[in-house]
């Protein structure tokens, strides 16, 4: 209502109101009853979930053992925590990934997975950190070691970070070498993924702490610049006793593959360092000297970033009361959002229509996202919503947030004859080709086709974590056993078999049971289906990180194939 | 510029020469600023960057550091003067300030000194001519023997008269040199003998005097002041009786526990002995008053504007510099005797750089951190250093005068306390706790002042490593300033890192907040920090602390040790060196420093009447890896000591000497020529060559050997030279 010749006569104050009204427009409202009985009921289910994650974690964070951990120490070796916080900036943080991988997936236990992985800052620039566990089986190569590895290989690659492999391990597991050695994403791909990144310019530094034996030598071997140890670490295609066994020749592993053979005389280290933290300063000195490596283009960050941002509204920490347990029940996505995103502030985008997939703009740490949260099935309109969304969120390279609880597509006549595949599929499109930064967080349910529509581990977001009460399946276990006792049923018909009432309830509990199993947030972090699983309140702050490290490289621009209409 | 030559005195001070440095230099120039008289300041090498150069208008360069030849040397100090117009010279204190030479010479070149005539400085310059005079104006002297024969016998017998015990002195000089106290007759020979000796060489006039030696003495002085109308008046007493090596280190004003007729006796005394000399100007008349017996007696008369002068202008609400600059103006006295108030009580500490417990050694070194108490109508900071400056060892290590007035004694006492506490010093060990307590002591806060007072309450006022109650409380709150410094330096920590980041990932920060981020569970880490004894330099305990990062922001420090629990505390960082620190529902202000020096971090914090001083291993030398340096040189086991071997593949082109010829080293033996390049082959060390059985044309292989060099005296030596021969000669390779 202000006149174009009235400028000069507008006062600032007047501005300053109309900003203040712009920015009213989209804040949430709380969205949560905390006297209600849910909400008791969800806190206390999720204080039992969280806890129980604790005690997990608390085992791995112990690593392989108080015997282990004694000879460590005794080597002078820090453990790889450790190591960690000697590296990063002092006082800053570090963003762990998959803590519990490998948790419960052999016959014993392989804490963490034998190997750390990670992000934080080393004089300000973003690096990810891989560390052997030398506790840990002696920092073999398990295949989830492996797996984990390559995972934070990928992600360094995605996001262009400087690797920094801690080396303290005895090489591939040779039991399972099956499982480890032979296929295409097992140990080799490690140094294929090393050489690959060096010509893209990201760093890789080797700093060896420890053994780096047979293949394991490669790792420092293909690095663009390594320290070793003097006294721990040595490098040998071939220890001691299998050089005697070979050649007779008796040699001790210091003399073998030590630090003063390979910097001084094999060339195959750089830098020679006099004790365990000597070669850790060593390392954060060679990343404040990578100055412009892999850096070429980066536009780091977005420019219309805000610093000032506000926090949300609503306590963090409510987080943990919101999700009911039982996936039937639902909840308003929005509750959710109100306590990620800046000052609670989120411009919903096609609020009225298909109204199960919730899409809007905020911010985070200032930081524009564009956000999808699930608040139902998704029909034809959702789906058709969240295309159109993605599609505006990759022209103006703002990074999306997936916040998943999904059961699924609609199903049923109606809905195929609207073409839900159709519109599934331009979702799906959508999602696959966005080349802006993709972060995905499970805060319920991911089941079937809409994992894949919100970006489920299969369209490579940058990062994807998983709340303490997510479940991922095809599709229900109910559903599963009910329409696996139709076909059985049907079969057994067919051979004139009688199936008991009894016989039928017991075949479908089984199957439930492994549902519900497989399903479990566990059974999934275990296997790296995902990047760990975070305490609700933690959700801010992830997202804010992984965001960071995802823009850490240059913009893309996102071509998509063809759309089905 | 109309030159300062022959022009009358009547012609009122517009530029002053300051020839002093330090605090006093600065004061004088404070003064004369407000009364609109420009400064010129001297300064020697060492001083060029202080302060009091920075605070003159002009500073003119006189010479290298030492005094001698610089401050003390007259004739430069007195051209400096002419060369920049200045009409008069300020001599402050100690330096030429009681010179009749010098201020004779200024007479001469037509500048005025500002301080007394140069007959009254010659008459009580001389300890015995002036205790003559004094004697005949009727101010009490202590008994003894002044007389100029000085025959042992006689003095001896002079001794027996005055009764022992028995203070012997140089006529001469000053500052405690060849003092000597005899408490029975048979010592007298051997100390007088001494005592002679000393003056002889420290003075070169050995004449001595006798005194009675009084054993529990004060040291009071009376600050007088005279104009060149005839006009002398006193402006109270002070008490310096609190010293140590005889030297002041707190004094005040005016002296506790006296009663006013004494006071005016004593007033009226010191005015008599400065009219005696036909005194003009700032002067001081010192008596040493027998507590015992309530006597004074008059000692000596300093005629120059003392150090403690500033607690006199607190007590009278005057500025004596500018009484100074009148007076020699040739104005009468602002006001008369009985105009003089007397308002409330003042202090003076002096701040030293020494060390405490080595007998208050001088200290020298850099004051990296500088942050004396703020000013205000009752608290004077007089300095001439600031942060950075060093303390060299050419002058007088004191830092600072910290001068406090109150109501009376005892609140200014509390003032006193205060500032002390708040007065930071790092770089330099100080004797500010050791004043502090002092100034705790019952007995100086009762006014039982005497000049035997630390000697005679040393066992309170110095620590005592063997008192175990007060080893463990001392420890126990070293540790819990440990504990601070651990929080501070976590919180300073963090926000440097935080402001120093690139501004080029906009999402960064967030990487930095506080507490850091860990995936289920805290960060926390690990630091070690080692008190450091300043008094005896030797550090005996070291604090190991795990500290963790709690969610709420705070820090929960615990240590290894049994028995003690984890202290959660939070730190704000205030600014820049100030925190306010929280821990058990306490909180309070405390500010730390750190610096480094020699690869040790520094980290001093003080907090409440605490100052503890501790040291952190600095990261590791990256570049120490000498080490492997040192091997990386030779491959030269296989080899007999002494055997040359050849650098690399070639051809011998010439062989310069026979074998078994005694060679030096560095001498060419033979050339060789590879890589279309001459080598030059030289002897390693002095010897004998053998085994020289290669000759022109010869083709040798990469590393044979060529000769050896054999010297049985010097074979314990070779390596050495080896080692800086390869490193600089040429490329040869040895074997010993």
């Amino acid at each position: 209502a202000v006149s174009t010749t009235s400028i000069p006569w507008r006062s600032s104050k007047s501005i300053q109101l109309l900003h203040k009204r712009d920015f009213c427009l989209g804040v949430l409202p709380d969205g949560v009853d905390r006297n209600s009985e849910a909400f008791a009921q969800n806190s206390k289910a999720m204080e039992g979930l969280i806890s129980q994650l604790q005690s997990h974690i608390n085992k791995v964070l112990a690593g392989g053992g108080e015997e282990a951990v004694k000879r460590n120490r005794k080597r002078n070796k820090l453990l790889p925590r450790e190591r960690i916080d000697k590296l990063i900036d002092p006082g800053s943080s570090f963003l762990e990934l998959s803590q519990l991988a490998g948790h419960e997936l052999y016959g014993e236990t392989l804490p963490s997975g034998g190997i750390i992985t990670g992000i934080g800052p080393v004089h300000g620039r973003l690096c990810m950190f891989v560390a052997n566990d030398p506790t840990v089986k002696g920092g073999t190569y398990y295949p989830i070691t492996v797996k984990k590895h390559l995972r934070a290989q990928e992600i360094a690659a995605q996001c262009k970070l400087p690797c920094i492999y801690l080396v303290d391990s005895g090489g591939a597991f040779l039991p399972k070498q099956a499982e480890v050695f032979p296929d295409k994403d097992n140990f080799g791909r490690i140094f294929y993924n090393q050489a690959v990144m060096s010509a893209e310019g990201i760093p890789q530094i080797a700093l060896v702490l420890g053994s780096c034996t047979a293949g394991g030598a490669y790792i420092p071997a293909m690095a663009d610049e390594s320290v070793m140890v003097k006294g721990n670490a040595t490098i040998f295609l071939a220890g001691p006793p299998l050089v005697k066994a070979a050649t007779g020749e008796e040699v001790t592993a210091e003399d073998l593959g030590g630090a003063s053979v390979h910097c001084k005389t094999s060339g195959v280290s750089d830098y020679f360092a006099q004790d365990e933290l000597h070669g850790l300063a060593l390392g954060r000195n060679i990343v404040k000297n990578l100055h412009m490596a892999g850096k070429q283009g980066v536009m780091n960050g977005l420019h219309n970033l805000n610093p000032e941002y506000k926090e949300p509204l609503y306590d963090e920490k409510e987080l943990r009361s919101i999700a009911p347990i039982d996936h039937k029940q639902a909840f308003d996505i929005r509750s959710v959002i109100a306590r990620i995103v800046d000052g609670s502030e989120f411009d919903e985008f096609k609020k009225q229509y298909g109204t199960t997939l919730v899409t809007g703009f905020a911010r985070i740490f200032g930081q524009p996202v564009g956000i999808l949260g699930n608040n139902g099935i998704l029909f034809n309109e959702s789906a058709l919503k969240g295309a159109h969304f993605i599609e505006l969120c990759t022209q103006r390279n703002i990074p999306l947030v997936f916040l998943q609880n999904i059961t699924g597509f609609m199903v049923g006549s109606r809905s195929e004859a609207n073409g839900i595949a159709k519109s599934g599929a331009k979702m799906v499109m959508a999602v696959s080709c966005a080349k802006v930064p993709k972060i995905t967080i499970m805060v319920g349910g991911s089941f079937g086709a809409g994992n894949y529509a919100m970006c489920g581990r299969a369209y490579s977001p940058n990062f994807l974590f998983l709340w303490p009460n997510a479940k991922i399946s095809v599709m229900g276990g109910a559903q599963a056993a009910s329409v696996l006792s139709q076909i059985e049923s049907g079969n057994k018909k067919k051979q004139g078999i009688q199936w008991t009432e009894e016989e039928q309830e017991n075949f479908k509990s089984k199957i439930t049971e492994a549902y519900e199993r497989e399903g479990n947030c566990y059974y999934s972090t275990a296997r790296l289906w995902d990047d760990g699983i975070i305490d609700p309140a933690d959700t801010r702050k992830i997202i804010g990180f992984c965001i960071s490290a995802s823009l850490n490289r240059p913009l893309e621009d996102t071509k998509y194939g063809v759309f089905r209409m | 510029e109309s030159s300062p030559h022959g022009t009358e005195t009547t012609s009122r001070i517009e530029k002053i020469l300051i020839a002093n440095r330090g605090e006093i230099a600065c004061r004088i120039m404070r003064t004369a600023k407000r009364l609109g008289i420009r400064t010129v300041a001297v300064y020697s090498d060492a001083d060029r960057d202080s302060l009091h150069v920075k605070s003159a208008d002009e500073a003119v360069h006189i010479g290298p550091p030492p005094a001698r030849l610089s401050y003390l040397n007259g004739s430069a100090i007195v051209e400096a003067a002419i060369r920049t117009g200045a009409q008069a010279i300020h001599p402050g204190y100690g330096f030429l300030s009681e010179s009749s030479d010098f201020a004779t010479l200024c007479e001469e070149k037509g500048l005025t000194f500002i301080g007394p005539p140069a007959s009254a400085i010659q008459d009580m310059g001389d300890k015995s001519a002036s205790k003559r005079i004094m004697g005949a104006a009727g101010v009490p002297l202590v008994p003894g023997y002044h007389g100029s024969e000085q025959d042992i016998e006689l003095m001896k017998s002079e001794a027996d008269r005055i009764g022992y015990p028995v203070l012997i002195k140089p006529t001469h000089g000053g500052g405690g040199k060849g003092m000597r106290i005899v408490k029975t007759p048979n010592e007298f020979v051997d100390s007088f003998l001494g005592a002679q000796r000393e003056a002889a060489a420290s003075f070169g006039i050995n004449t001595i005097l006798l005194e009675k030696y009084i054993t529990k003495p004060r040291h009071i002085e009376v600050q007088i002041f005279g104009d060149k109308h005839g006009n002398v008046l006193h402006l109270y007493e002070r008490d310096c009786s609190v010293q140590r090596r005889h030297q002041k280190i707190i004094e005040e004003a005016p002296a506790p526990n006296v009663m006013n007729d004494f006071r005016s006796h004593l007033g009226q005394a010191a005015v008599s002995a400065a009219k005696a000399v036909g005194y003009h100007n700032a002067g001081t008349v010192e008596f040493i008053v027998d507590t015992v017996s309530g006597q004074f007696y008059f000692m000596e008369m300093n005629t120059r504007l003392q150090v403690e002068h500033p607690v006199t202008e607190m007590i009278v609400g005057q500025d004596l510099v500018e009484w100074q600059i009148s007076v020699a103006n040739g104005e009468p006295l602002p006001i008369n005797q009985s105009q003089v108030p007397l308002l409330g009580h003042a202090f003076e500490a002096r701040i030293y750089a020494e060390n405490v417990p080595k007998g208050f050694l001088p200290a020298t070194g850099v004051l990296h951190h500088y942050r004396p108490v703020p000013v205000s109508p009752t608290v004077r900071v007089e300095t001439g250093v600031e942060q950075g400056d060093t303390v060299s060892m050419h002058y007088d290590p004191m830092i600072a005068k910290l001068v406090v007035s109150g109501e009376n004694r005892s609140a200014a006492l509390v003032k006193l306390k205060d500032c002390l506490s708040k007065f930071q010093v790092a770089g330099v060990p100080t004797n500010i706790n050791f004043l502090q307590k002092l100034a705790d002591h019952r007995e100086f806060e009762n006014g039982n002042v005497e000049t035997h007072f630390i000697e005679h309450y040393k066992d309170d006022l110095f620590t005592d490593p063997n008192n175990l109650t007060r080893a463990k409380e001392t420890y126990d709150n070293a540790r819990f300033s440990a504990t601070l410094v651990a929080a501070c330096l976590c919180e300073k920590e963090h926000s440097t890192i935080k402001s120093s980041l690139p501004g080029t990932n906009g999402l960064l920060p967030i990487w930095y907040s506080h507490p850091p981020f860990r995936a289920h569970y805290q960060a926390s880490r690990t630091m070690e920090l080692e008190l450091e004894n300043e008094y005896d330099g030797s550090s005996s305990d070291f604090f190991t602390f795990s500290i963790t990062y709690q969610s709420d922001g705070n820090y929960l420090i615990e240590t290894e040790e049994v028995n003690s629990p984890g202290l959660g505390v939070k730190a704000t960082l205030l600014h820049n060196q100030d925190f306010r620190v929280e821990t058990d529902g306490v909180s309070m202000d405390v500010s730390l420093s750190a610096y480094s020096k020699d690869k040790i971090k520094h980290i001093h914090l003080w907090h409440g009447s605490h100052h503890y001083h501790f040291r952190q291993k600095l990261e590791l030398d990256l570049s120490d890896d000498n080490e492997i340096q040192q091997n990386t040189n030779f491959e030269t086991a296989s080899h007999p000591p002494g055997t040359v071997v050849a650098p690399m593949a070639g051809l011998v082109v010439k062989v310069l000497v026979m074998d078994g010829t005694k060679v030096e080293e560095g001498q060419p033996i033979l050339v060789l020529e590879a890589m279309k390049m001459e080598h030059v082959v030289k002897a390693p060390f002095t010897g004998h060559v053998h085994g020289l059985k290669v000759t022109a044309g010869q083709q040798v292989s990469d590393r044979s050997p060529l000769f050896s060099v054999k010297n049985m005296i010097s074979l314990q030596n070779a390596w050495k030279h080896l080692s800086s021969y390869y490193m600089t000669v040429c490329p040869i390779y040895i074997a010993l």
